[in-house]
């Protein structure tokens, strides 16, 4: 731990900073309220806040979902050793999720109001719903870890005996409300860019979410790996790039046979920033498309982790695009977060970044699969000095 | 038969009657300063804007299909069988939805309030149910502002652009829009020149999110018919792999 110590003091204090800019515009969020500390009006209701925190957090979660259909539902097993690191951060973020909320709602003291107020058809009913009963589910996936730590049996085999409908619970409500925050967004025709707006969204939400759920788990094995000076997986990561080029090359196809079925590719002949953002969140999703179809990118553990960081970016473009972007000029304003939204947007992706790593050291999160380590195919990374909080 | 409100823009003088007459059914401050604000905010439910020489007035189209009330997760928007679009400030949890769901941008936010609530007209609803007229409606001098049963407007509508079809633009605004709304509105010049959206969608909005909420039941069932099997087959595979290795 000590030879960390010079690095992470750099780390260290980005973090504070964050945490405590975060903690000023909590203060403002509590006592001046939304319009203290956003820059929403009404005109543009939604921000940073559901465009980020939301979509980005709930679709980056996905991997959860996406490695327990492939391990337990698939019975692929060799993708097991990278199940639970996925499981980890789909609960937590599915936690930070929730404390978004609190941020974003008026009235973040009637959280529960969906649980006994129903609006069957309202789209944002159902999320909440899904939202609530998967963050339980990946709860009950989770807490294995736990049980395993303190060696409570009796837990463990009652845990395991309702695991299968559980886990077809989880895949149900994730493809459910993953493709729903798309939904969300069918009811405004008029207002959004025709680039985004598609009655696809919903398929392509699901499409996009499980691509960068299969990125995320690459992004957090490769940091893991660094962090914790543990043997990374790649063969089977690679494996798993090679799946989600498939997985993308199927999304992008799709998005553009929707873009000339509606006919509106002609608006990319417009110099508008619309345009120029709708290309950045296809060329950020493409290009490691592109290279990922490569045997020697895939194989390559630098290379691998670049690709899955710009599809991760590529994904959050199309989130924030989707929020922010494609609903501007249908406003008739300009929105810009103000720099309490980004400092409460960041203290929770800080937050994440910090409670994963702490729990991946305590807990039996990558050691179970320890023997992996001795795999002749598996590749020690020895610069361990990159750790993120 | 459901309540309505005929506007008509060309008998309009720009008052501002029906805006003090709102503010205080609503029991909101209204002085010169905010007689001056064209745009309806939390503490401004109705406005009446300036287009030229001409007027129009912003309130609650009190849509026949509400997208509001219809993407409301706890239901705080109600339609009424009245007309009115009634909202519950004890329900709403904040979420803002029914801002970002309308094509008219008519539901505004107490922004600055710790603990806000979403504000729009609600046809005065109260009034109406014991059979007085909107407080806009009364307030209005000229008779611009006309409230009544919805059939009975729009047949009067009808009726004055029949009789001085030199003097209006031949369309109502709110027969067809997004299916249909409570408050119609009669112009001199095509609507968007007195700042009305045209570029709304002709049917209901609700209809577009139902159409994927109503397959979550199918989802569900086989989905889990699905993922059982699939769970059910690879995992006898794996058995019987297992039962075969050792039986060798």
């Amino acid at each position: 731990m000590t030879r960390m110590l010079p690095k992470i003091t750099v780390w260290r204090a980005i973090f504070a900073a964050i945490l405590l800019s975060g903690a000023y515009a909590t203060y403002l969020r509590i006592f001046y309220g939304l319009g203290g500390t956003t820059n929403l009006s009404d005109r543009f209701p939604w921000g940073l806040w559901i465009a980020f925190d939301i979509l980005c957090g709930v679709g980056l979660a996905a991997g959860g979902f996406t490695l327990v259909a492939v391990v337990h539902i698939f019975n692929i097993e060799r993708y097991k050793p990278i199940l639970r690191p996925a499981i980890l951060t789909a609960f937590l973020g599915y936690m930070l999720v929730v404390v978004a909320l609190l941020f974003d709602l008026g009235r973040p003291d009637r959280l529960w109001h969906p649980l006994v107020m129903w609006n069957p058809h309202s789209v944002m009913f159902e999320v909440a719903w899904c939202v609530m009963l998967y963050t339980t589910v990946l709860f009950l996936e989770f807490i294995p870890v736990v049980f395993e730590k303190f060696g409570w049996h009796k837990p463990l085999t009652w845990i395991h005996s309702i695991s299968v409908p559980l886990m077809i619970a989880g895949v149900l409500l994730s493809t459910l409300h993953q493709s729903s925050l798309g939904s969300l967004f069918l009811i405004v025709p008029e207002k959004m860019y025709p680039l985004w707006y598609s009655p696809t969204l919903p398929a392509m939400f699901f499409l996009s979410a499980v691509g960068v759920g299969l990125a995320m788990t690459i992004f957090e094995s490769w940091h893991s790996s660094r962090a914790f000076g543990r043997a990374l997986e790649l063969p089977l990561l690679a494996s798993m790039g090679r799946v989600l080029a498939v997985l993308m090359s199927v999304y992008l196809w799709l998005r553009f046979v929707d873009l000339g079925r509606r006919g509106v590719l002609g608006l990319l002949a417009r110099n508008r920033s619309e345009t120029w953002l709708f290309l950045l969140e296809i060329a950020l999703l493409l290009a490691p498309t592109v290279l990922l179809f490569q045997r020697k990118v895939r194989m390559r553990p630098g290379a691998l982790y670049m690709c899955a960081v710009m599809v991760v970016f590529g994904f959050i473009a199309n989130r924030l695009n989707v929020g922010v972007t494609a609903l501007e000029a249908g406003s008739g304003t300009h929105y810009l977060p103000k720099w309490s939204e980004v400092a409460v947007t960041l203290s929770i992706v800080a937050i994440g970044f910090a409670i994963f790593r702490v729990i991946a050291q305590h807990f039996p999160i990558f050691e179970a699969h320890a023997a992996r380590a001795e795999a002749p195919e598996a590749l020690v990374l020895e610069e361990n000095h990159v750790g993120v909080g | 038969m459901f309540k309505a409100i005929l506007y008509d823009s060309t008998l309009c003088i720009g008052c501002k009657a029906c805006e003090g007459a709102c503010s205080e059914r609503w029991g909101l401050p209204y002085n010169d300063k905010i007689a001056t604000e064209e745009r309806i905010s939390a503490h401004k439910l109705t406005a009446v804007e300036t287009h030229g020489e001409r007027f129009s007035r912003r309130l609650c189209m009190h849509c026949a299909e509400p997208a509001c009330a219809s993407v409301c997760p706890v239901g705080a928007l109600q339609k009424t069988v009245l007309g009115p679009v009634v909202y519950d400030p004890d329900k709403c949890i904040g979420c803002r939805y029914c801002m970002q769901a309308c094509a008219f941008q008519v539901p505004t936010y107490e922004w600055d309030h710790r603990l806000p609530k979403m504000r729009k007209c609600d046809m005065c609803y109260e009034r109406q149910a014991r059979g007085a007229p909107t407080a806009c409606a009364a307030a209005c001098p000229v008779g611009a502002t006309k409230c009544g049963d919805h059939e009975a407007l729009l047949a009067e509508a009808q009726q004055r652009i029949a009789a001085k079809p030199n003097e209006y633009y031949p369309k109502i605004y709110g027969v067809h829009e997004v299916g249909g709304t409570s408050v119609l509105y009669l112009s001199a010049v095509p609507f968007e020149q007195i700042g009305l959206n045209t570029n709304v969608p002709q049917g209901p909005l609700p209809a577009l999110t139902w159409r994927v909420l109503e397959l979550v039941p199918d989802v569900v069932s086989t989905g889990s018919i699905l993922l059982g099997g699939i769970w059910w087959i690879t995992n006898r595979r794996a058995e019987v792999a297992k039962a075969e290795g050792k039986s060798k």
